[in-house]
């Protein structure tokens, strides 16, 4: 019904709809003046306007989302660490070359048990944004939280990631220094852990530089937080080459916390105050707080389970196919 | 006798010579497109390659629709490529060596990996794993198929888990790169291989040189993403002429057998 629907949409969606907008009103307009019917044709552009109009309202509400997640007053990492953890100490560098601000590592206490805690940081004003490279991670930055995941599971204390990056960063120097395998073996780094990790969608969720840090036993996501393969611009001008119809990509992306939640991708929705993270910022990060100490407490207390098969079970039944015997 | 033109360095090549040069070039040594079929047939044993997961086959699940339907675009494929999917896996000999294979093929969507590329992947690694058998990947990628969205981001994660369990169970993997990998292939199961071998030439990033140009407003160089770049960085282990890649395969499948 709904590809029905959209096979009929025109490349160029907005203008299409307002040429029948003005030739319903042309129709009805000779209508009145020469007493002439034109039910179907009148018929006809009606639904077309109308069938635009649904779908142009369900980009205009995934949208909204889009924009919520990248709301500059939403809690960032920083808010979270300080409103949650107890005795934090942030920790730095990869040890190779380079302290990459964009993610924030270190241990705290939560529930009485120690914690890693790694996040994005995008920062809240320009300067502080410039410094964290607006939530971009360099392949050093991966390399880092690396370092810290394995300290953690030496010492056996549960892994905490934040996600809120538009994607990792691409620059000539990130590729230079394998931004690639950077993002891989953040990947097979946190399939390799022993102890349980728990992801928190925070904010935006974009491509390969927020999976990096995303593989959960546990997997939240805020609700106007956002996942995705791409951001709804980048597909637009890839698949539509028109980057002005985001709208439609951010659609058909299904990237909400709801179309996950259906889809499996995520284990769990985290309500946020009406409006938004960013309407009441302290409220957001004790509705945070209270989900992440339930959940510390329920793994603390799965002594003797295999949270690296767990974790590998639940990434390797994502996806779909059909079975076609010829 | 018919004559083709090098993409590269627009010389005239002998089509004949250019098929038996392997798609080189022999003035340029431009290493040119090569379907997932003929590859399997100049690296395997002949006769000895058995498919895998041939009938998994892709579903819409988004009801994915840009400028074309997701379900046109993959019949589209189907009927370029000859293929069902972007990447063909099974098990095979190479010099009498028992592996498993997979190779993947630029004509199909790009060989991007959605859902199919995915479990393929994983029956793959699940047979290398039983049968005891080294785990050989060519890649050919442009990144993940965003027609599948969220579910082809979560291939990344399959994918490495799978190969997670490849390294427990202790059997080499070895990942050739072609032209290009690019995106979520080059940061999935590509960039975890134990050895990386690249084809001369063969592009191999994360975000591709124009994205990267947008970003930094400037232009890269030349040698951006390419192999030549890469083993300077220490991306990669070595660089391949097409024609030695599987004599090197044989001396690495005697090293690590």
């Amino acid at each position: 019904m709904e590809i029905e629907k959209l096979k009929s949409l025109p490349k160029n969606f907005l203008k299409e709809t307002l040429q029948s907008v003005f030739k319903l009103e042309k129709l009805k307009r000779l209508k009145g003046f020469s007493g002439v019917h034109f039910n179907d044709a009148e018929k006809k552009l009606a639904e077309n306007i109308e069938k635009y109009r649904s779908v142009e309202r369900e980009a205009v509400k995934s949208w909204r989302v889009v924009e919520l997640s990248r709301n500059e007053n939403r809690p960032h990492t920083p808010d979270y660490i300080k409103g949650i953890f107890e005795d934090f100490v942030e920790l730095s560098g990869d040890r190779n070359n380079m302290e990459d601000k964009s993610i924030i590592t270190g241990f705290g206490k939560i529930a009485g048990r120690t914690v890693a805690i790694i996040g994005h940081n995008k920062g809240k004003d320009i300067k502080e944004r410039v410094l964290y490279n607006f939530g971009s991670s360099m392949p050093q930055g991966y390399r880092k939280a690396n370092r810290i995941m394995e300290l953690a599971d030496r010492f056996n204390f549960p892994v905490i990631t934040l996600i809120d990056t538009p994607g990792a960063y691409p620059a000539l120097e990130a590729e230079d220094s394998g931004q690639a395998g950077a993002i891989a073996n953040s990947i097979l780094k946190m399939f390799e852990l022993k102890v349980p990790t728990i992801a928190v969608l925070i904010g935006e969720g974009g491509s390969g530089g927020a999976l990096a840090l995303a593989i959960g036993n546990y997997v939240m996501m805020l609700e106007n937080a956002t996942y995705s393969v791409i951001s709804p611009e980048g597909c637009a001008s890839i698949l539509w080459r028109d980057p002005s119809v985001a709208k439609l990509a951010a659609r058909a992306l299904k990237l909400t916390s709801k179309d996950l939640l259906k889809m499996g991708v995520i284990d769990k929705i985290i309500y946020e105050p009406i409006g938004g993270a960013q309407n009441d910022p302290q409220r957001m990060i004790r509705i945070v707080k209270a989900f992440l100490l339930s959940t510390v407490k329920r793994y603390s207390s799965m002594t003797g389970t295999d949270f690296k098969a767990e974790r590998a079970k639940k990434f390797e039944v994502m996806g779909s196919f059909n079975i076609i015997n010829e | 006798m018919e004559k083709i033109f090098c993409k590269k360095c627009k010389k005239e090549v002998d089509s004949e010579e250019y098929i038996r040069n392997l798609k080189v070039c022999p003035y340029c040594n431009f290493h040119d497109y090569m379907s997932a079929r003929e590859r399997l047939q100049i690296t395997v044993d002949e006769g000895s390659f058995k498919e895998y997961a041939g009938e998994i086959n892709s579903v819409d699940s988004l009801n994915f629709y840009d400028v074309k339907a997701y379900k046109d675009r993959l019949n589209e494929a189907k009927i370029k490529s000859g293929l069902n999917e972007a990447i063909i896996t099974g098990e095979a000999r190479l010099a009498g060596n028992r592996v498993s294979i997979g190779v993947m093929d630029f004509n199909f969507m790009g060989g991007s990996m959605g859902s199919v590329v995915g479990e393929r992947i994983k029956i793959l690694a699940d047979s290398s794993i039983s049968n005891k058998a080294p785990l050989i990947i060519f890649a050919a990628s442009g990144g993940a198929r965003m027609q599948e969205g969220i579910l082809s981001l979560m291939q990344m994660a399959k994918t490495v888990s799978c190969i997670n369990r490849v390294n427990e169970a202790k059997i080499p993997y070895f990942c050739v790169i072609t032209n290009p990998t690019t995106g979520g292939v080059s940061a999935s199961f590509s960039t975890v291989a134990d050895i990386i071998i690249s084809e001369p030439g063969a592009l191999f990033c994360f975000a591709g040189p124009r994205v990267v140009e947008q970003t930094i407003k400037k232009s890269v160089p030349e040698d951006f993403g390419l192999a030549g770049r890469n083993l300077k960085n220490g991306q990669i282990d070595m660089i391949i002429n097409r024609q030695e890649v599987k004599p090197t395969l044989e001396k690495l499948l005697r090293l690590f057998a």
